[in-house]
Formats: C-alpha cells, structure tokens, sequence
C-alpha cells in the first residue's frame, strides 16, 4: 500500500468534472451525465407507455411482439444495446449519428423494456371493475384506458419510475465506451493526463454520483409513502 | 445497408467461433466467482443489517445505500485503477499472480451486487413474523444462533427468486469487465467485428448467448415459484 491522498487533482480540475470544456467547446462531465440522464427518462418514459400497453393488448400479434421484444431487450446487458445501436443506427440511417444520440437511443431502449414492466403492474394494479364501470357508462377500451385507469395507475407507479431514473444516471456511465464525454469519460481522461491519482479519482467521482442518485432514492422513498398515505 | 451479405460461417465455426466459445467461458468462469462471493458478503451485511448494535447496523447500511447508488463501472475503475493506494501491497501482489483484470472485476462485480442481495435477504428476513426471532432468542438462542436456525432458513427460501435475479443481473454486468481488458463474451464479440467487420453476426452471436441463458434462468425462476412458493403461502 503506498500511502498519501492528494486531492489536489479533484480541486485543480473542478470546472472541467462539472460542466467539461462547456463554454469553450461542447458540454462535458455532470452536467452531460444529467442531460443524457434526462433526455432518455423523458423518451423511455414514452417507450415503457407504449410496450407496456401493447403487453396488455387483446390482439395476440401485437402483444406477443411486444413481450418478445421485451424479453429479448431484457435478456441482454446495456452495454450489447450501446453496440447494436452504435453501429446499426448509421447503417438504418444512412447517416452518421452522433455519439450522445447513439447512448440516447440505446439508453431509451433498454429502459423502455423495463418501465414497460412497471406501466403493466401499474395498469394490474387497478381493479378490473372499473374498466367494467367505464365500458359500461359508453366509453370506448381505449378511453377508459386513457381516462380512468392510466391516471390512477401511473400515480401508483411514480416511485418506481424515479428509480428507473437512479439507474439510468448509473447507466449513463457506460456512453464512455463510444467516447461521449460525461462524468465518467471525464475522469478518465483526467486519469490518463495525471497518472499517479486514479484512486483519488475514482473515488471523487463515485461520491458526485452517490449525492446525486442517493438524492433520487430518498425522493422515490418519499414519494411512496406519501402516495401511500393518501390512498 | 440492404446490399449487405450475411456470412454466419464467421461465428459458427473456426478462429472466431473459437473466440467466442472462450469469451462465453470467461463470462461465466466470471459470473460464478463473483456469484458464490457476493451470496456470502450479501448475507453477512444483511445480517449485519439486522443487528442489535447500533454501529454495526450503521456501518452495513452505508455501506448498501453507497455501493447502490454509485455506477458499476466507475467501481470497476476504482478497483483497477485506485486499488494499489487502497490494498495491502501483498495483496496486490497476489492478484497480479493470478490475473489482475479478472481479480479487479471480481472484486467490483462482488461488492455491487453484495449490497443488491443484502437488500433482496433483509427484506426476506423481514417478511418472517419478529415473534419468531424474540421466541428464538427468549429459549436461549444467541441473536446469530437465531438468525443461522430459524430465520435465515425460512427468509432464504422466499428470497431465492429476487436472488437468482440478481445472479443473472451480475451475469449480464460481467460484460462491462471488458472495458478493463477481460476477456469475456462482450470483448470477444468486440474482437470479431473488429477483426471480420461481420459486426451483425458477431453481435447477433453474442446476444444470443446472453439472452438464451437469461431465458432460462427466468423461467426456472418462474418454475420455482409456481411450484414451491404458492403451495406454501396456501398453507
């Protein structure tokens, strides 16, 4: 064990962890770990509505397509979904895509196969009666969907979804292998350029994670016994 | 991209196939280590968890909320990188005796997914009614001595399908050992395409494997729960 921390490296190097070579050239480090973070939440959030209905859909093409779909994204690790995207996109597209649009979209997939999961037990979740009631007063499949159950469902599922969240900021972490610069790509390249501080590092960078995913956790915490209370 | 000629001979037979068959005995040579060690740290801190000393409970519940919340491949990192001011240097010896980059994903691997069973066996042991441990402990039982007879044979038998899930969770983020330079199935598939350019095969190849293995495991999850958990709470 050689021993002897020297922080110096995390103080010197403050701006470039945050918000990367920002004003100068394109965003870096936490702030692109949270974008990237965000902007997939937001697409998956759409992803996991649509797979979780077409998983409860009456029509057995779209439902078994959907649930294979699914399983297969479900069955594999994040980082095969980078790969598939990172060199499919361009070949669907006929185009280069840019690196943080490849993560996006990988990231988008991956977590849409499971938040489908928890839009399925959300919609399970309420009582079969009350699409009964709502199909009887006139409405259509699709609006007591809509109207009566989605509501009620996904509010039960708030918590869940801001878990997904906490994992997605974890994800995020692996749009280092196709060279995005968010925190982790950051740290790295700090490692690379100071050599003899990794540990010092690492070990920073774990920390910026911890707040800001133990920051989530404690908010999905609070949320569910808040939405229980009420109830 | 239409144009494009599929030539699967690439993956299912000679050099590359090879390659393959190796990455997918490292993933699991991997998978297993880290499995069996992280079961026995996931127990203790779950027990630790459970303890009656105060500093006891703190430390392991520092230690599950730190290690949850933090990505996985920045603790790959951390190990592989960090490790030398961290470890005794005997200890660092000895893992660059036997493979230093497999030692390293080890070790993350384990204390990952550590902190993700502890949670999946705490809340098994709290599922059993607290009568049974205060009627343990009130016949002369110790606390462990309680916890090793009658509450972790009954909890461990509710937890197994959230465990095995874990397991498979574990087998599938083995795959980011390849960003230190194991060589498991995920880097093997990587070497192929960069080798052939036949990335759809080598990827498709891949994949295959993983999703094969977690479709089994899932459903011998299901098996089990159909067949030994249901009976059980009907009684």
């Amino acid at each position: 064990m050689e021993t002897g921390f020297d922080f110096t490296v995390i103080w010197t190097n403050l701006t470039y962890f945050f918000i990367g070579r920002f004003p100068h050239g394109p965003l870096g480090g936490i702030a692109l770990t949270l974008y990237l973070a965000f902007l997939a939440c937001v697409f998956s959030f759409v992803g996991g509505l649509v797979l979780g209905l077409m998983n409860l859909s009456h029509q057995r093409i779209v439902k078994y397509i959907s649930l294979a779909l699914v399983n297969v994204i479900r069955g594999m690790p994040l980082l095969m979904v980078i790969f598939w995207m990172y060199f499919l996109l361009p070949a669907l597209l006929g185009r280069t895509v840019n690196e943080s649009w490849t993560v996006i979209m990988a990231l988008t997939l991956f977590t849409s196969a499971y938040m489908s999961q928890i839009v399925k037990a959300g919609v399970e979740s309420i009582p079969r009666g009350q699409t009964e009631a709502a199909i009887s007063t006139g409405l259509r499949p699709w609006q007591a969907m809509i109207y009566i159950v989605l509501p009620q469902g996904l509010r039960n599922m708030i918590p869940s979804f801001v878990n997904q969240f906490v994992s997605l900021i974890k994800d995020t972490s692996l749009a280092f292998i196709v060279g995005v610069s968010e925190l982790t790509h950051v740290a790295t390249q700090i490692n690379n350029r100071t050599i003899i501080f990794p540990t010092e590092i690492f070990f920073f960078i774990a920390v910026i994670y911890f707040i800001i995913c133990y920051a989530f956790t404690s908010l999905s915490r609070w949320l569910e016994r808040r939405l229980a209370w009420k109830r | 991209m239409l144009k494009y000629q599929f030539d699967w001979s690439v993956v299912t037979s000679g050099k590359y196939f090879d390659w393959l068959v190796s990455g997918l005995t490292v993933t699991i040579q991997l998978a297993l280590v880290s499995i069996a060690l992280a079961f026995f740290l996931g127990l203790l801190i779950a027990v630790m968890r459970m303890s009656q000393v105060r500093p006891i409970r703190w430390f392991a519940h520092g230690y599950l909320e730190f290690f949850r919340n933090t990505p996985l491949l920045v603790q790959i990192f951390f190990w592989y990188f960090g490790s030398y001011k961290i470890l005794p240097t005997s200890i660092n010896n000895w893992m660059n005796s036997l493979n230093f980059e497999f030692a390293a994903a080890v070790i993350a691997l384990t204390i990952y997914t550590s902190a993700f069973i502890a949670e999946d066996i705490r809340s098994g042991i709290r599922s059993i009614p607290k009568e049974q441990m205060e009627a343990a402990q009130s016949s002369g039982f110790s606390f462990l001595r309680s916890m090793q007879y009658i509450i972790l044979p009954q909890a461990i038998r509710l937890t197994i399908p959230p465990l095995i899930n874990q397991f498979l969770n574990l087998t599938k983020n083995s795959s980011l050992a390849m960003t230190i330079g194991v060589m498991e199935l995920t880097y093997q598939a990587r070497q192929v395409e960069s080798y052939t350019f036949r990335g759809f095969e080598a990827f498709t190849a891949a994949t295959l494997v993983y999703v094969v293995i977690s479709l089994i495991i899932t459903g011998l999850v299901t098996l089990y729960s159909q067949k030994v958990l249901t009976p059980m709470k009907g009684r």
